[in-house]
């Protein structure tokens, strides 16, 4: 049996939670489409196709961690988020997870909602929030943009194993007596790990986009033009 | 859109393109981290295939599209598990860069320029005063 990515299979869930959770995950797209709207022009559309196909493309790449037997991939909430902005992050997220579920048969389609909200959703969330605080505090240097991407691509992947943990709660299909809290603490182990190589490579290749497009990443854009405004206009017309 | 993005583009996609089409065969097979924390409770012999012992894993059920033509990426049809799977690497690559493509291209705002210039030039300043002119684009 060959297993290929940290996505939840069917029957991990159960029916019900996992409606919920389907629900809930097209709502916050749709809310990610309103907003991201806002950040996708002529430029920015074209760049957020190629991320999406980029964090499919390393997501096969599974990479063994430290402890023998298991190994782990990108899920590429951060990168997206350093790279496109968190609303067409989550998107490019959600792309990725539904081509893998329709037509890999990778992470069951029931469960889409449940993986989107992790590793979509949540994951991208809490790395944009990491990579605002982080720019703020640390040197404008390549070396703060690397830390900044390479704790939020971690803690994002630790942030979204709970998600997971979270779901479990609510509808897993084996009753677990009282041992929720080793669930957690053995998915929050395991991914430090690979939220370890989530951070080396979202850092290699932010850093390496910042080095030969700078004004493609979009963390760095409120950098480039301070006097940027701070309030959207809604009429679109600036 | 500028030559300069064209050809990052281009060259981001081939970058992609080779991480899925060769470098996936290398990918380490073993159960990753959500699988490996569903497998605990049970034993599991080399294949990592359970043998004994009582753990989530265990209510897992078939994928929906399990019979799909490129399930557990690889290409029905193909015998050479190397091909296999990067050939359906490559067209997971062109898949999901084409439904990006596509959506993200539908979904953009138009009739506004980007807030910074494109490649740092001052050109596509003056579309904002043209009001809906969408500089530098073809298609």
């Amino acid at each position: 049996m060959e297993t290929l990515a940290m996505h939840i299979s069917n029957g991990i869930i159960n029916g019900p939670v996992a409606a919920i959770f389907a629900a809930l995950a097209l709502v916050a797209l749709t809310y990610c489409v309103l907003r991201g709207r806002r950040d996708l022009d002529d430029r920015l559309a074209p760049m957020a196709g190629l991320v999406a196909a980029f964090i499919f493309a390393v997501q096969m790449l599974n990479f063994p961690i430290f402890t023998a037997g298991v190994s782990g991939h990108l899920l590429g909430g951060a990168l997206a988020a350093m790279l496109v902005g968190p609303w067409v992050g989550a998107l490019c997220v959600a792309v990725v997870l539904v081509v893998q579920a329709l037509v890999f048969g990778d992470g069951g389609v029931a469960m889409l909602g449940l993986n989107i909200t992790n590793m979509a959703l949540l994951g991208t969330a809490a790395a944009y929030l990491l990579i605002a605080l982080l720019l703020r505090v640390l040197p404008r240097t390549r070396a703060g943009l690397a830390v900044t991407a390479f704790v939020a691509a971690t803690l994002s992947v630790v942030v979204a194993s709970q998600g997971f943990v979270v779901e479990y709660w609510l509808g897993g299909t084996t009753d677990l007596g009282n041992n929720l809290a080793g669930l957690a603490g053995t998915m929050a182990g395991v991914h430090v790990l690979i939220g370890i190589g989530e951070g080396l490579i979202t850092a290699t290749t932010v850093l390496t986009v910042a080095k030969v497009r700078p004004d493609l990443v979009y963390a760095l854009r409120s950098r480039r033009t301070p006097t940027t405004p701070a309030v959207p206009v809604s009429g679109g017309v600036r | 859109m500028k030559n300069r993005s064209w050809a990052f583009l281009a060259g981001g996609l081939l970058v992609a393109l080779l991480l899925a089409g060769v470098v996936s065969n290398y990918a380490s097979s073993h159960p990753d981290g959500l699988d490996s924390s569903l497998l605990k409770g049970c034993t599991v012999d080399a294949d990592d295939t359970i043998v004994g012992g009582s753990c989530p894993a265990q209510q897992a059920k078939d994928h929906e599209l399990g019979d799909s033509p490129l399930a557990d990426y690889g290409v029905r049809g193909v015998e050479n598990s190397f091909l296999s799977t990067g050939l359906s690497g490559v067209l997971g690559v062109l898949v999901t860069f084409a439904i990006g493509l596509g959506g993200f291209w539908l979904l953009r705002r138009r009739g506004t320029t980007p807030a910074t210039g494109d490649d740092g030039t001052s050109a596509e300043g003056d579309a904002v005063t043209a009001g809906r002119g969408r500089t530098g684009t073809s298609d």
